[in-house]
């Protein structure tokens, strides 16, 4: 593949980003819940 | 069931699994199956990251722009929706600036440079650089009834670029190519398995923003609740006080 490197390297940039995101958002939603009683999370 | 601490539930775990499986199509298709282009040659793959992330950053903004408005015009004045701007804003960043680095990449490719400041170019970077001001906006601080009004009222002023950013490359003389699928006449200039290709991009990237916009908004859920349980608190701690000095 031509320009393998750019191509890639796009998509290994692309779903890193999107999974160190994830990754913060799961770590900080265990963080935050974790103080909170069952009432104060209305999803459960 | 939910599990005790964090914001997954059995939903949530079904649409992260469907996520994942739409990432390894798009895997799949973007990097091997789809064929190579007549004039772009290989670097046609970039098309399937770059275009599905541009598009739901449009769409998380304007799911901002809605849900500000809900928490504005409707009566309950409900922070939820709120909640839902900030989470959708979030995650739009996220995507634009997935589409500006990877538009840099492709850029270098196909034109020799990774930036020039041309219109599209620009005025994307311009709606990047607005959201980054709106998600601080939401952290200035005051009561989350004061955060909520102030940011939806930046919201629906900033969703006005949106227009100004996909008609940019008519309205100006741009390097960056006109729209190849949303276009006017709607006559689609593409193959059709890179058309399959670009439609698996988008569902993926639609099961991802799904799935964080939902933790993400349920997260700024116990925050809320959290900060509402230490003023509770913390008055709770001054009357006492108050009463032991009386």
């Amino acid at each position: 593949m031509e320009d393998a490197g750019f191509i890639i390297g796009s998509y290994v940039l692309t779903f890193g980003a999107i999974a160190v995101y994830a990754w913060r958002v799961l770590v900080r939603a265990h963080r935050t819940t974790a103080g909170l009683p069952d009432d104060a999370k209305p999803w459960t | 069931m939910a599990s005790d601490t964090g914001t997954g539930t059995r939903a949530t775990r079904l649409l992260g699994a469907a996520a994942l499986v739409g990432v390894a199509w798009l895997l799949a298709f973007g990097l091997g199956f789809s064929p190579r282009d007549r004039d772009q040659a290989e670097s046609v793959r970039l098309l399937y990251v770059h275009v599905p992330s541009a598009w739901l950053a449009y769409l998380a903004f304007i799911v901002t722009a809605v849900a500000s408005a809900l928490y504005l015009f409707r009566r309950q004045h409900s922070l939820g929706w709120d909640r839902l701007a900030g989470a959708s804003a979030e995650v739009g960043v996220l995507f634009m600036a997935i589409t500006l680095v990877t538009g840099a990449l492709w850029g270098r490719l196909t034109w020799g440079v990774f930036w020039e400041w041309d219109a599209r170019l620009t005025t994307t970077a311009f709606l990047f650089v607005t959201y980054v001001g709106y998600l601080a906006v939401r952290r200035l601080g005051g009561t989350h009834e004061q955060r909520a009004r102030r940011s939806a009222v930046l919201a629906l002023l900033a969703v006005l670029e949106i227009p100004l950013v996909h008609w940019s490359v008519r309205l100006w003389r741009s390097l960056h190519q006109e729209a190849t699928v949303a276009r006017p006449d709607g006559d689609v200039k593409m193959d059709g398995l890179m058309l399959f290709t670009l439609f698996v991009g988008i569902v993926a990237f639609t099961l991802i923003y799904a799935w964080l916009v939902i933790h993400r908004q349920r997260t700024l859920a116990a925050e809320d609740a959290l900060d509402d349980r230490g003023l509770d608190a913390a008055i709770a701690s001054r009357r006492a006080d108050a009463e032991a000095v009386g």
